[in-house]
């Protein structure tokens, strides 16, 4: 057992833990906080079918961005349509067996590709921050950093697959490993490493980043209510309170 | 505060927008409305003057906002600065200061939210651009957060509905509760309060002007079109903006409900005590005060027994009355508990309560109740300015975009010349007037005049095309700032009026009798 793999496996539970928890406890938040008013942007839906649908075509679709500026719905888009397709494919690498449809070779394929639109994304956005003067305006350090770290993790990982191969079975044995509370050696492999490193990075700051918008967009009141506040009267507790 | 000394911006030919202009830091920071004094403060239940421990005040008072609204939780964690909203604002458009974009208005309060309520920023600060609140934070607060009014245009357009009109009204409340309010939406809110009415009106001189009102439209029309008040057992109850009862030409429109009324044969009344469809406490983004604005207008509706309550041409007195009314007192439907119950077993559910007076008038325009005469608008080429609130934060009718559709319809059915304005002007994407949101004051005017360029860029396009002379509105706050704005430009100020004032010149009276 090498100082690296004991390393790397203390990372992930860490990095898991606070994840795992991070979100659980702004969720927790965000759906304990009441909405004491009705505020859907309209038109909005009038039906619970219809707000499911809205949710739908602004979380997959991005409609809202779509409507409001190409350019960053493109990028965007690209980036994550490009990352959720790669992150289906490295489901192979925590399971055993692996499902059918993982395995295919088109999702295989796919999802090597999808790399190159994640980071053509990624480039597209950061290109943003730095040549329209409104989104320089508004950039931190922090907004530079996050896509410095997402591009990282992809340029490592393509790397791995399309330049120099890393030992795909040992990384499977030691994740598989970890998920069953064994700690397997994890190949030395200095891309590897990094991939790996920047990926526990990235999910020890995404419950207390940005990043928190992937949950906030179901919790978001103006896209989450249903149009229909004359026809049921909606009260907060604390609003109740006041007509006592 | 002199009015001229700002240019007005240019508007171009032969296009309905304006290219986006390039960051002007700072241009708007010295512009601020009159702070409010301490009489004004006190009405409302804040303190007089800016509190003495004024900062730990406001960070406690923004963590109890943070417990008691999900929305502002979410939309100051959830904004990646993706930069989608930072055209979109009319106040950027017209002044190009950068923190007029919604997302740069949202960061002056995250940026303090980061530094007291988050890890990051408070162990990370300028990574993540958190920030100490100081008085210069304050001073920013105060002159953007007043120059935002709170249109919502922003959260169309954010891919997560980030509204920055939520965050302005928690910023407002917040800079309330530590003494540092706006003179003129807080003295406005003390008024009604006191009086019932944004004008302080008192029921005597509400009652001389209607009767002046009734001998007025008998001399035009000889026919004797009554405008009651205080009528104990009508069937509706007529809430509206007390512009409505004094400004021009917002009375027109009142003249135009007015008329619907008797043509249809129709009881209504409208109350003393609550003369008032205006609601500032959604400005300051108050809870309490908006209830107690809003608890007149049960209290008339229960004590006058009526059966329907019907509010006029008031943009934002729509978002409250439709979207909030049954939150607050009850004047709607699908109550469970006794405070809801005692009022809408009252009311008559064969009738959407309350009705924005548009539902009423196109319902009894299709039931052939009314008579129009297009051809009496025949000297008017009409285009439709959609108002902020009822656009983005309400509906009419029974289908989502019923607020678009229904008034169109009715001037339709009213006039022969109707012209849309560009596409991408109006309906949710429309542009605010520019006064909306306690931005209608004098001290102002230069946030005014330069919020209102990108209507007036669209209305330009339609005026010199298709040689539009009248801009139908249902608010009169954008009433009010177009009469004020329009000659900056231009324009004749009387080019804008209601969609009842279209109604009144068309409608045929004694027709149904
Ligand atoms: S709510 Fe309207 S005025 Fe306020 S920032 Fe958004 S677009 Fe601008
Ligand atoms: S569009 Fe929404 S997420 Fe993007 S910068 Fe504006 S407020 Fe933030």
């Amino acid at each position: 057992m090498t100082t690296t793999t004991v390393f790397f496996a203390a990372l992930f539970y860490v990095a898991t833990a606070i994840l795992v928890l991070g979100l659980a406890r702004k969720i927790y938040q965000y759906a304990s906080t009441p909405a004491p008013l009705k505020i859907p942007t309209t038109p909005a839906p009038t039906t619970k079918t219809g707000v499911v649908l809205r949710m739908a075509r602004e979380v997959i679709l991005f409609e809202s961005l779509f409507k409001s500026n190409k350019w960053i719905w493109l990028f965007g888009w690209l980036f994550h349509v490009g990352l959720a397709v790669v992150l289906f494919r490295h489901l192979r690498y925590f399971q055993y067996p692996v499902w059918d449809i993982v395995s295919l070779e088109l999702v295989q394929a796919a999802g090597k590709y999808a790399s190159f639109a994640m980071v053509a994304g990624l480039i597209g956005l950061w290109a943003r921050r730095f040549l329209v003067d409104r989104v320089r305006y508004i950039t931190t350090l922090s907004d530079h950093l996050i896509l410095l770290l997402l591009i990282g993790i992809g340029i490592t990982g393509m790397s791995m697959t399309f330049v120099s191969h890393t030992d795909i079975v040992g990384l499977k044995a030691f994740m598989l490993g970890l998920m069953r509370f064994e700690i397997n050696p994890l190949p030395e492999d200095p891309l590897l490493m990094a991939h790996l490193a920047l990926v526990a990075t990235l999910m020890i700051v995404f419950p207390i980043s940005k990043l928190l918008h992937a949950p906030g967009v179901f919790f978001s009141p103006t896209r989450n209510q249903v149009d229909d506040p004359r026809e049921h009267r909606h009260l907060a507790p604390w609003a109740a309170e006041l007509e006592k | 505060m002199a009015a001229s000394t700002f240019e007005t911006p240019k508007l171009l030919n032969d296009t309905a927008t304006l290219p986006i202009p390039p960051i002007k830091p700072g241009a708007m920071q010295g512009v601020q409305s009159f702070i409010a004094g301490d009489k004004i403060q006190e009405q409302l239940g804040y303190p007089g003057e800016l509190l003495p421990n004024w900062k730990e005040r406001a960070i406690e008072r923004m963590g109890e906002l943070l417990q008691k609204y999900r929305g502002l939780q979410v939309f100051l964690d959830a904004c990646v600065h993706c930069g989608a909203c930072t055209d979109k604002c009319h106040y950027y458009l017209g002044t190009a200061d950068p923190n007029n974009m919604p997302v740069a208005r949202q960061e002056l309060l995250r940026k303090v939210y980061r530094r007291y309520f988050t890890f990051a920023g408070k162990y990370f600060p300028k990574l993540v651009g958190a920030i100490d609140l100081t008085e210069e934070v304050l001073d920013q607060w105060y002159s953007y957060f007043y120059q935002c009014s709170e249109c919502r245009r922003c959260s169309v357009y954010c891919p997560y509905g980030i509204d920055t009109a939520e965050i302005t009204m928690a910023a407002r409340e917040i800079m309330d509760s530590v003494g540092r309010g706006q003179k003129y939406s807080n003295e406005i809110l003390g008024k009604l309060h006191r009086i019932g009415n944004n004008l302080g009106l008192p029921g005597p001189a509400l009652e001389d002007t209607l009767a002046g009102l009734e001998e007025d439209i008998l001399a035009d029309t000889g026919v004797p079109v009554r405008l009651p008040i205080d009528q104990k057992g009508a069937e509706v109850l007529l809430v509206t903006p007390s512009a409505d009862f004094f400004s021009e030409p917002h009375v027109e429109s009142l003249i135009g409900y007015a008329k619907v009324f008797h043509a249809a044969g129709i009881s209504w009344t409208l109350s003393s005590t609550a003369s008032e469809a205006g609601n500032f406490g959604l400005f300051i983004g108050s809870y309490e005060n908006m209830r107690k604005a809003a608890l007149r207008i049960r209290e008339a509706a229960l004590e006058l027994g009526v059966k329907r309550v019907v509010v006029g041409e008031c943009g934002h007195a729509w978002r409250v009355a439709y979207s909030f009314w049954n939150t607050l007192t009850g004047v709607g439907a699908g109550a469970e508990d006794p405070f809801g119950k005692m009022l809408q077993q009252q009311l008559d559910h064969r009738y959407k309560q309350p009705s924005h007076i548009c539902e009423v008038t196109w319902d009894l325009i299709q039931k052939g109740a009314i008579k129009l005469d297009k051809s009496a608008n025949d000297h008017r080429i009409v285009t439709f300015h959609d108002s902020c609130n009822v656009a983005r934060a309400s509906r009419m009718g029974d289908i989502p975009g019923g607020q678009f559709i229904i008034p169109r319809e009715i001037i339709k059915a009213c006039c022969n010349h109707f012209y849309d304005m560009a596409p991408e002007t109006i309906y949710e994407g429309t542009y605010c007037c520019g006064g909306g949101g306690g931005l209608l004051t004098d001290d102002l005017m230069e946030v005014r005049v330069k919020g209102a360029l990108p209507r007036m860029q669209a209305l330009k396009q339609v005026v010199d095309e298709k040689k539009v002379n009248f801009m139908a509105t249902i608010c009169a706050i954008c009433k009010a700032q177009f009469t004020k704005v329009l000659p900056y430009y231009g324009f004749p100020m009387s080019m804008v009026g209601g969609v009842h004032q279209l109604v009144s010149t068309a409608i045929q009276l004694g027709t149904n009798e």
